[in-house]
């Protein structure tokens, strides 16, 4: 019997072998992946070791960690809730952060390498300390005024965005997107009752999770007109050249004609461009488009940032949230010539023009600011996490310079005129001097039309302290009025309270 | 049968005999090795409080100590009854189960409140009943070793006790599930608090009377008939044992819901067949009827579902664990994550997160070490229970009669077979089902059988290394038949 024996051992010893081969393959092959699985809770119970830091704005603290007595030892709190939520973000137990918990995870965490001298610190003496915190740009009554507004908005609209920003500096005086969210229930440490309050955000009609001031693209409408104008005026054309109008115009190739939002707008043969703006007169910007071509029309909208597809709005110099890149659309013929019919049309921000609200924002700060557009950002100061030590301050930096001064001085005062004279009228506050440009866009041919406001605020020395942009989606009749009301109000708040700098 | 206890024969009248090697008792090598065994369970001890308390407090070596008392106490008794006796399997079992009982601590200490980790009471916890079941285990190890004198003896109560083992298996499965039934195994008879699980001493009964059985019929299964494909098929009416023996496991698998206990109980049979007739004709029979068995469970699970969907979810589990991690899947998918999260060289005892894993105190716990001693670890762990298995099989090589033989040689196997089913199924090289992992998992049931698997290769390997008297000699093993007719009867029979 002793030759099955030893071959029984053998058996014993293959087995083993398959048991030492398999443990390889999971312990070493495979141990990275399954280090770092979503499904691995190690990493989150150790993320949940250390503090992780406050977000604030203000001196108000909107994102704090609270101790807790469970096996994650801190909880996420949003004291700063709904009105936040799209700049915050929110960090969940399972699966990745959003917004500047994302962006800012490794400072707020106190794993960024600028803390390092911390964590030596904690090795020797055998602490944990806390994470870093983060400072934000924004104003805290004006993103108040601009969530309570968007939301009380009298045209029911129930989609929209608001963003403000310093076009001196570009810090970001406010940033609110509608329908918000509350972001506590997603941080909750129980993992179930938080992926049910996404599933249920998830699946919300309205989108909510959706951070449309800086990811949503819509036709700009009317507002596009300030490019255009911008463009004319580098062309030949002057505030005061007259340009061809009227009540009506079908461009080449077209059957359908472009008309104006009233009878009562631009029916003479021809305006002033400083009337056209004014009065936001459609035939005279259709010809005008038709006039400069698409190169050059392009060529301003990309001066003014749009096709920029890797611009993010955080920390200055690096990482943030992402910005969809705004786009003029194809206004050529497949063979390359011009297309007159999507010519016209893309001059008044239509046909296939998209712009984000914080794109509209920039061109109204680089138009205050004097040709010069300031790169947005949010973090305003990195502070160690014993408050003492300032590791970072932003220190504004201009992005490009879309006009000249000439150029920007003579758009500022077109639209002054709008504000003034025009449809822009809501948008007024006193003391200041309130320029910008509504903009009523057709989103599809059976919905009602996107209203627009971008505008902006001068101070007495006409020192520029504020530039906005709202939109208030498909909310039809009325809808770019009541959002240069919003815009008005917004930029009132900024002033009051202009927020860090 | 019963012999009488010998004094340990002394070395002069065994040098006597030219041509065999003197005979050594090797007890203090054993005791040396015991003695590394439960430093290295003490180091064990203040690496996890290291890790755990961020100190170590005086009184870490106390576990350590305790178990050093009471496995110096089984040296002792390996001393005087079974002196002769393989001097590695005592320390490797040792350590096993030390470091089992230094993981259970360690898992008392993550559960408790901060404040009161620093003074952990010794028999406290699952660390602590560990520790009680361990020297509960080592008693009846020796109290085993004081009434089996001679391993031969036991086969007179081969019958009873194969009749007993059927009962054991079967008691679960006929009883409610409010008592027998553990997440979704029905393995356990639970009284109040206490638990035991019959199958682990089912097992030990069980190979007693296979060995016992096939003793008396090799000779007859050995015989072939029919001769395919160049291997000699048995008798059909031979294959009656085999054929009960299978229904039974596949019955176990229906009716307990465990693929574990239903394999380990067919593998024990089929390693002993073939062990006791050189066929390995039994072992393609077996191999096919079990695995055919399995792959018919799991298409019945898939059509008809019933007393098979268990099993059929399991091999679902088995093939794609992260189809569901949360849900149906969620223990393998903990057990991967904590063995990959280790990695080669773990995060140190103590500094692993063993709370993330579900039963990680029983069948999940090869998985927590994991975590914490990494692959290296591991790999050792395994070389360990090798050690154990190839120490008894070659216990059963020594042994003179085919009764110690088959019971070495299954017993061993069958540890080899439990760790591999524990083992593989953690990590998903065959489907998961419940075992306890031997000497580690907590649970006194697995302890206690597994202790006595022990005390009989200890015992059987004594016999197997105890020197031959002269013919003069006192008789120190009982005359059993003549070794002829157990050497050597197949080469009468095969054609």
């Amino acid at each position: 019997m002793n030759a099955p024996l030893r071959r029984v051992g053998v058996v014993v010893i293959v087995l083993f072998g398959l048991l030492f081969a398999n443990l390889n393959w999971i312990q070493a092959y495979k141990a990275d992946e399954y280090r770092t699985s979503d499904y691995n809770g190690r990493v989150q119970v150790a993320k949940y070791d250390r503090k992780r830091g406050n977000i604030e704005a203000g001196g108000t603290a909107l994102a704090v960690s609270k101790e807790t007595d469970g096996e994650l030892k801190y909880l996420r709190t949003y004291p700063g809730g709904e009105k936040y939520a799209h700049v915050l973000g929110y960090e969940p137990v399972n699966g990745s952060a959003t917004g500047l918990e994302r962006a800012e995870n490794d400072f707020l965490a106190g794993t960024s390498d600028q803390l390092i001298v911390n964590r030596l610190r904690d090795m020797v003496t055998g602490d944990t300390t806390a994470g870093g915190n983060v400072l934000l740009t924004l104003s805290k009554r004006a993103q108040d005024t601009a969530y309570d507004e968007l939301r009380g908005n009298n045209v029911g609209a129930t989609k929209g965005a608001a963003i403000a920003v310093d076009p001196a500096t570009g810090a970001v005086q406010a940033l609110v997107s509608i329908p918000s969210f509350d972001p506590n229930p997603l941080a909750s440490h129980d993992t179930d009752e938080a992926t049910a309050a996404y599933n249920r955000l998830e699946q919300e009609a309205g989108r909510p999770l959706r951070n449309r001031a800086l990811g949503e693209v819509l036709p700009p409408g009317s507002t596009f007109k300030i490019v255009v104008a911008a463009a004319a005026l580098e062309n030949g054309i002057t505030k005061e050249t007259e340009i061809p109008a009227g009540s009506s115009y079908t461009p080449p190739t077209s059957s359908e004609p472009i008309r104006n939002a009233d009878p009562s707008i631009c029916p003479e043969s021809q305006v002033t461009l400083m009337n056209a703006v004014t009065e936001s007169c459609n035939t005279g910007f259709a010809k005008l488009g038709g006039q400069l071509g698409p190169d050059v029309i392009k060529e301003k909208a990309r001066q003014f940032g749009f096709e920029q597809e890797d611009l993010t709005v955080g920390r200055l110099g690096e990482g943030g949230l992402d910005v969809a890149a705004s786009r003029t659309g194809s206004m050529e013929n497949p063979d390359g010539s011009p297309d007159p019919a999507a010519l016209a049309q893309s001059s008044i921000g239509q046909r296939d023009v998209r712009m984000t609200p914080l794109q509209g924002a920039m061109i109204a700060a680089a138009v205050a600011n004097g040709g010069s557009q300031m790169r947005p950002y949010l973090v305003r100061q990195l502070l160690a996490p014993d408050r003492t030590t300032v590791y970072d301050t932003a220190n504004p930096r201009e992005l490009r310079r879309p006009v000249s001064s000439q150029v920007a001085a003579d758009l500022r005062e077109m639209m002054v005129s709008v504000v003034e004279n025009g449809t822009g009228r809501n948008a007024r506050i006193n003391g200041y001097t309130v320029g910008g440009k509504t903009g009523t866009a057709q989103s599809a041919p059976d919905r009602p039309d996107h209203g627009w406001f971008i505008g902006f605020a001068l101070d007495s020395d006409n020192k520029p302290v504020s530039a906005v942009c709202v939109v208030l989606e498909e909310a039809g009749s009325g809808g770019s009025a009541e959002a240069a009301r919003i815009a008005g109000q917004i930029m009132r708040a900024a002033i009051a309270e202009p927020g860090g700098r | 049968m019963t012999a009488a206890a010998t004094p340990a024969t002394s070395p002069a009248t065994a040098g006597e005999r030219p041509g065999v090697r003197m005979a050594r008792s090797r007890r203090n090598a054993e005791l040396s090795l015991l003695l590394l065994a439960m430093a290295l369970v003490a180091a064990y001890g203040a690496m996890v409080e290291a890790n755990v308390l961020d100190t170590v407090t005086p009184g870490f070596w106390v576990p350590a100590a305790t178990l050093t008392a009471v496995f110096l106490g089984m040296h002792l008794v390996i001393r005087y009854l079974a002196p002769f006796a393989d001097p590695a399997l005592l320390p490797a079992v040792a350590l096993l189960n030390g470091l089992g009982v230094g993981f259970l601590r360690r898992l008392d200490l993550a559960n408790a409140a901060p404040e009161e980790r620093a003074d952990l009471a010794i028999f406290a916890g699952i660390g602590g009943r560990q520790l009680a079941w361990t020297l509960i285990s080592v008693i009846l190890a020796a109290g085993l070793l004081a009434v089996m004198r001679d391993h031969r003896s036991i086969s007179r109560y081969a019958y009873t006790l194969g009749l007993a083992g059927i009962v054991l298996v079967m008691l679960p499965a006929v009883l409610p599930a409010s008592i027998s039934e553990i997440n979704g195994a029905k393995l356990w008879v639970r009284i109040g608090s206490f638990s035991i699980q019959p199958g682990e001493f089912a097992k030990l009964a069980l190979l007693v009377f296979f060995a016992y059985y096939l003793v008396r019929k090799r000779e007859v299964l050995s015989l072939a008939s029919h001769r395919f494909l160049g291997i000699d098929f048995p008798r059909g009416r031979d294959l009656g044992p085999v054929l009960v023996v299978w229904v039974i496991s596949l019955l176990v698998l229906v009716f307990e819901k465990d693929l574990g206990t239903s394999l380990l109980y067919f593998g024990m049979f089929v390693a002993t067949v073939y062990i006791a007739t050189e066929r390995v004709s039994w072992l393609l029979i077996g191999l096919v009827l079990f695995f055919g068995g399995a792959y018919l469970a799991y298409v019945l699970g898939e059509a008809v579902g019933g007393p098979f969907a268990n099993f059929y979810l399991r091999a679902q589990i088995w093939l794609d664990p992260f189809a569901q991690p949360y849900d149906d899947g969620y223990q393998l998918v903990q057990g991967l994550l904590a063995l990959g999260s280790g990695g080669l060289f773990g995060a140190g005892p103590g500094g692993g997160q063993p709370l993330l894993l579900p039963e990680v105190r029983n069948d999940f716990i090869f998985a927590g070490i994991g975590e914490e001693i990494g692959l290296f670890g591991l790999s050792a762990l395994l070389v360990i229970y090798l050690l154990i298995v190839e120490r008894g099989l070659r216990a059963a090589l020594a042994v003179r009669d085919s009764f110690g033989k088959l019971l070495a040689g299954g017993l061993a196997f069958t540890l080899a077979l439990q760790v591999f089913v524990i083992v593989g199924g953690i990590s998903k090289l065959i489907p998961l089902t419940g075992q306890t992992t031997p000497f580690l998992s907590a649970g006194g049931s697995s302890l206690m059988a597994n202790w006595l698997l022990v005390a009989v290769l200890l015992r059987v390997s004594d016999a197997g290394r105890r020197p031959v008297e002269g013919a003069g000699g006192k008789v120190t093993r009982p005359s059993g038949p003549p070794e002829q007719l157990h050497g050597a009867p197949t080469e009468v029979i095969k054609p």
